[in-house]
């Protein structure tokens, strides 16, 4: 979908500036807002650049810098933490040459972290994109990154 | 037709993460390859309950069990159960302690102490089809409020029930109703907050994903009772199975004619839209949860006006939670009489919790209120795993404060767990076993919301970082005995002074663990000792490996 037909699906309605970003962040292929994205978000719905940028700031799920084809969005909740999500993150990090909120040289994989993906029965646990992950161990990290690399191929 | 078996195959959120569809997948291939799709039908519901134990899949006549389903075994399940008519002892579930093999569900003490009412069709039914829900008494309650009951008389129906907000706060939902229905305005919106941020609750994901129908029921004879035609559901953007669904349930509805225009050819009109979130907390706290449906940044606002006077688009809405809105239909069925006398004087009905940490049966449970925790966390959820030692529960998420051990007999209901420090907050139960430092644990939280103040209000945005500040340095074995006086001073005063709810409760995790706990604070500052063995103390902190430090950060 281009951006100017996720702006006619909503139409001019402000309150849907949540929803328009989203999708324009789906549809970039590097899952993020551009200034020129903002801008025309801007433009489309008559608001400010400045106002659509602070709301753009203001939730953790939208980035204005490029990322990945996956976002890995470990949860570090209590429970998750509790369960050992720290080691998760230590393995992502090793595995994936990555810091936090930093993407890898192959444009493959974003890791990020998230406040609670509410799968806690399964601690810890983290989401690629729209897929929740349950009951990691670091070794399952290093299955499921291969996985992805394959899939990506 | 029906069919000689019905294979549940569970569909929650956290079997899924378990692989739990390429098992649907596989048995319908087996099943398919036996020529058995006539005779056995699959099912993909919502949570049942037990993820600790997730894939999980249910037998029905049968009331077999199975757990931990890896995909080699539905072969097996298939040749020896569906076939031949003898369930594979080896993948039901046996109990932790005998590991007797339980044959029926009602013989699992996970599934003995609860009362489901709000969970009754999650992990039964197939949430993906209306029919499913209808027949199981679905749409009954708003079919009788359309066309025998005044708005009136369905509000006063739920008052009488003692039905209280099973969001955070408690507040007795008929009273709200009520509110929202006497201020004036000619237009008045209808809210369900599904933005449940609280870590360690996935109650309301449960029951969107596994049973939304009950929350656009619920809504809409809200809706109704208020005088309301339009409703929105705020879902965060973290859970898109449960968006999924609810919009194919909204479909469906509105197929059904059970929402949009003439329902039950009463000339009621409502109709349900969902907003999702972008990954903000705050936006649980339903000022800026409003913000946020009206495209804005989620930030609170200071009340009054509350909602029910001033609320979307400045105009009279109704907000309540998933679970409150999932419990109408039962209160109208069932009658107020009936809910009132289930839970305890001041708490009525039932509490969906979400069991998670450092116990052996995690997952969701819904049991009376005034069941107590000794129960909740030993009966219900098995006790502690790999014989270690109770040390305390949290409840509540970051606004919610930790209970020790010598209050494990404590009914469980709005008002005791005020008088311990914490709240009920949306129910979510994190256990924790000997191992768990409460100074690293309390900072842990304070580090969650700092991060997720919106920066509004300086008591919130400046005094967290100072809590979080102290409780870094006592970790690091570098506190002074002052700093628990300024801790609890400084607690005490963002408790007053902040603008909304996540300040006003976010010391709660550092108050309650300096009440109850407060001898391991001691012993960090003085002994630099942690004798759970979380932080790192005695070791000068150049000496700290690069992968250490990154450990004490995230």
């Amino acid at each position: 979908m281009t951006r100017e037909e996720i702006f006619k699906k909503y139409g001019k309605s402000k309150d849907n500036l949540l929803y328009i970003m989203h999708d324009v962040q789906d549809n970039n292929p590097r899952h993020y807002l551009s200034e020129e994205d903002l801008k025309e978000v801007a433009n489309w719905l008559g608001l400010s650049y400045s106002y659509v940028h602070g709301v753009a700031t203001f939730y953790s799920m939208y980035s204005l810098k490029p990322r990945g084809k996956y976002i890995i969005r470990v949860c570090e909740s209590p429970t998750c933490h509790l369960m050992g999500s720290s080691d998760i993150i230590l393995e992502l990090v090793k595995h994936l040459g990555v810091g936090i909120g930093e993407t890898t040289k192959d444009e493959l994989f974003t890791l990020e972290l998230t406040s609670c993906i509410g799968v806690c029965g399964v601690a810890p646990a983290m989401m690629i994109n729209n897929e929740a992950y349950g009951n990691l161990t670091p070794e399952r990290i290093a299955q499921i990154i291969e996985e992805k690399r394959r899939e990506a191929r | 037709m029906p069919k000689r078996l019905d294979i549940l195959v569970c569909s929650g959120a956290a079997c899924i993460s378990n692989n739990s569809t390429a098992i649907k997948d596989k048995l319908q291939a087996v099943l398919t390859e036996n020529g058995l799709l006539e005779e056995v039908s699959i099912i993909e519901t919502g949570c049942m309950g037990p993820c600790e134990l997730g894939p999980v899949m249910l037998v029905y006549p049968d009331g077999v069990f199975y757990i931990r389903l890896k995909e080699d075994d539905v072969e097996e399940i298939v040749r020896e159960h569906i076939i031949k008519g003898r369930p594979v002892k080896r993948l039901q579930w046996a109990t932790a302690e005998a590991r007797r093999i339980a044959e029926e569900k009602r013989q699992i003490p996970f599934f003995e102490k609860q009362v489901k009412i709000v969970l009754s069709n999650c992990g039964k039914i197939d949430p993906e089809n209306i029919e499913e829900y209808i027949a199981t008494g679905g749409y009954e309650a708003l079919a009788r409020v359309l066309t025998s009951m005044t708005p009136e008389q369905v509000i006063n129906e739920i008052a009488n029930s003692g039905l209280r907000g099973r969001g955070g706060a408690g507040f007795p939902t008929g009273l709200k109703w009520k509110a929202t229905r006497a201020a004036s305005g000619e237009e008045k919106f209808v809210v369900c907050n599904g933005d449940e941020g609280d870590p360690g609750a996935f109650m309301d994901r449960a029951i969107l994903e596994g049973d939304p129908h009950t929350v656009i029921e619920g809504m809409t004879i809200a809706a109704f009772a208020i005088g309301s035609n339009q409703g929105y559901v705020y879902v965060r953007a973290e859970y898109p199975l449960a968006v999924k669904r609810l919009e194919k349930a909204l479909q469906q509805a509105r197929k059904y004619g059970l929402l949009g225009k003439n329902i039950f050819e009463t000339g009621f009109d409502f109709d349900i839209e969902i907003r999702i979130g972008a990954g903000a907390f705050v936006c649980g706290e339903e000022t800026a949860l409003i913000a946020s449906i009206e495209g804005k940044r989620g930030q609170p606002r200071p009340k009054p006006p509350f909602p029910a006077e001033k609320g979307l688009w400045a105009k009279p809405t109704l907000i309540n939670n998933v679970e409150t809105y999932a419990n109408v239909r039962h209160i109208i069925l069932n009658g107020s009489k009936w809910f009132s006398e289930i839970g305890t004087v001041n708490s009525k009905g039932t509490k969906v919790f979400a069991l998670s940490g450092k116990v052996e049966n995690t997952g969701l449970v819904e049991v009376p209120m005034g069941v107590t925790l000794r129960e909740l966390v030993f009966d219900i959820g098995g006790g502690i795993p790999g014989g270690k030692k109770f040390k305390a529960v949290q409840i509540g998420g970051p606004s919610g404060g930790c209970i020790p051990a010598d209050y494990l007999d404590t009914p469980i209901d709005y008002e005791s767990l005020k008088r311990l420090g914490t709240i009920m907050g949306s129910g979510g139960v994190i256990v924790l076993d000997e191992d768990t430092c409460m100074v690293n644990f309390a900072k842990f939280f304070l580090d969650f919301t700092k991060e997720e103040s919106c920066g509004q209000c300086a008591p919130c945005r400046i005094g967290l970082k100072h809590l979080y500040d102290i409780l870094d340095r006592i970790t690091k074995g570098e506190g002074e005995m002052e700093d628990l006086e300024t801790l609890e001073k400084l607690g005490d005063e963002i408790r007053k002074t902040s603008l909304c709810g996540l300040g006003q409760s976010a010391p709660n995790p550092v108050l309650s663990t300096l009440k109850y706990f407060r001898d391991e604070y001691v012993e960090h500052i003085k002994e630099k000792k942690c004798k759970a063995g979380v932080c790192e103390l005695e070791r000068p902190r150049e000496e700290v490996s690069i992968e250490e430090k990154l450990k004490g950060v995230i």
